[in-house]
């Protein structure tokens, strides 16, 4: 018979640690996406000149290693005392990360809407807010929704590399967990288990988005 | 009433208006026509502020349009323009396609904007398609959608570039008899075509352009029965 030492509180500290890379995550993206938008507007307002500064910087944080960039982040707040707990550290660093991502996501998906369909709008009196608001956000919306899905559902994996900065996330949690009760297969894959719960809904969310969209192209 | 003085404009070295001059008077209709390259679609561009220009001015009412203080939104949406593309807004449906630029520019109210919009659809034979998204229709549908749109604004002019060019033969007829119908309500109208009876029927001048500069401008008879520009005489004989 299976037989495990694995008791309930150890199951909720799995849980724990499983609440601690969801709220990296929600943080990360929630505030990645919002500056994956503004970037990715000024990107295309601006021209490929005059937002070469901006695409430098969001170039660097999507070509460094994650892990690279906490360890230099936190190292970087320590020194200019900033004080900065790891949760802290490890949100402003993913955050940037995904807004590096996000805006070539949303720089794509601005770019797809025809200009000739952005000069009918106009061209009927709508300001260049009212066309963002309800001609480009709404079709960059649906272009852009996979490629969010991908980053939201990357970010959330990469959000263990957090542990290097004392965080206990989900694989941590596990980590601490296989060194004490020397039972990697089983605990990993609960781990692997929670991600994929954690995941699902969010895939599937896409999915049906797109679905439901999809008829109207 | 639009007028036109002495317009002139470049893209980069490339002067595309060379100097046009044209009044047209309320309720008047003129067609452009003209070879490929010739500045009609540029000229049109121009008149509702779409594009600057480098000399001359454009006056709309009154209202110059290339001038600072001039709120082009407001002045658009008297201007109602129709392009070759049908450029319908593909997450809408026909209605809200129609309804949106009433609401949100105009400030109208929601039922009010209906009422229009269900107004202008039935007028261009789509009343039957209101809750239908565009790309479920032919391209003569979306056409004819596109003109309602334009007319739900309640514009005082309509621009037409080539709004039949881009659609299989068997639908040119359908758009070109809304175009008639505007015509016969006394619609003022400039439309650029390459529909040359199109242009003898509804036209009450028809301009030629020819290499950024309208090379002759009279009434459709005249234009085409005793043409005097020699580029004319060839553009003529070439399309027959
Ligand atoms: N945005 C632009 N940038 C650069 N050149 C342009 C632009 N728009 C038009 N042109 C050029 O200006 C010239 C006139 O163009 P325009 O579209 O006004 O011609 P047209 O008379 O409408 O021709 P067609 O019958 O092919 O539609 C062309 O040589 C065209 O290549
Ligand atoms: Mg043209």
């Amino acid at each position: 018979m299976f037989s495990t030492a694995l008791t309930w509180s150890d199951l909720a500290f799995l849980a724990q640690g499983a609440a601690m890379t969801l709220a990296v995550t929600a943080v990360s993206v929630a505030a990645g996406t919002l500056l994956g938008i503004l970037f990715g507007v000024i990107r295309v307002q601006a021209g490929p000149y005059w937002s070469m500064p901006l695409t430098f910087v969001l170039d660097v944080f999507r070509s460094v290693p994650l892990l690279i960039q906490l360890v230099l982040a936190n190292a970087f707040q320590s020194i200019a005392k900033l004080g900065w707990a790891p949760f802290t550290t490890s949100c402003v660093v993913l955050s940037l990360y995904t807004a590096a991502y996000c805006t070539e996501i949303v720089r794509g998906g601005i770019s797809s809407v025809p200009a000739t369909t952005r000069r009918a709008a106009r061209s009927l009196g709508m300001t260049w807010w009212q066309d963002m608001r309800y001609i480009v956000a709404p079709l960059a919306t649906r272009v852009s929704l996979p490629s969010w899905i991908g980053l939201t559902l990357g970010v959330m994996k990469d959000s263990a590399l957090v542990l290097w900065l004392g965080l206990i996330e989900l694989l941590r949690a596990s980590q601490i967990l296989v060194t004490r009760l020397q039972e990697p297969l089983f605990i990993l894959l609960i781990c692997g288990a929670i991600y994929f719960l954690i995941s699902f809904p969010i895939a599937r969310l896409g999915g049906y988005l797109e679905k439901r969209w999809s008829p109207n192209d | 009433m639009i007028e036109i003085e002495n317009v002139r404009k470049s893209f980069g070295t490339l002067e595309v208006l060379k100097g046009i001059d044209l009044t047209v008077k309320k309720g008047e209709v003129v067609t452009v026509i003209g070879g490929s390259g010739s500045g009609k679609s540029t000229l049109l561009t121009c008149i509702n502020g779409l594009e600057p220009i480098d000399a001359g001015r454009i006056k709309v009412d009154g209202t110059e349009v290339h001038a600072k203080s001039t709120d082009l939104n407001k002045l658009r949406s008297k201007i109602g323009i129709v392009f070759q593309q049908w450029n319908a807004f593909p997450h809408l449906t026909v209605l809200e396609n129609v309804m949106l630029a009433p609401r949100k520019v105009l400030g109208q109210s929601k039922q009010a904007a209906e009422e229009m919009a269900v107004k202008q659809l039935t007028h261009v034979g789509l009343g039957e398609k209101l809750s239908v998204y565009p790309n479920r229709m032919s391209g003569g549908q979306q056409q004819r959608m596109a003109i309602a749109r334009a007319l739900a604004m309640s514009p005082e002019y309509m621009l037409f570039d080539e709004v039949t060019s881009a659609l299989d033969p068997q639908l040119v007829g359908e758009v070109l008899d809304t175009l008639r119908m505007l015509a016969s309500e006394g619609m003022t109208m400039i439309c650029v075509t390459h529909e040359m009876k199109f242009a003898r029927e509804v036209s009450d001048r028809v301009a030629f352009f020819h290499k950024g500069v309208m090379a002759e401008i009279a009434p459709p008879e005249a234009l085409f029965g005793a043409p005097k520009d020699p580029e004319l005489q060839k553009f003529l004989a070439a399309t027959h």
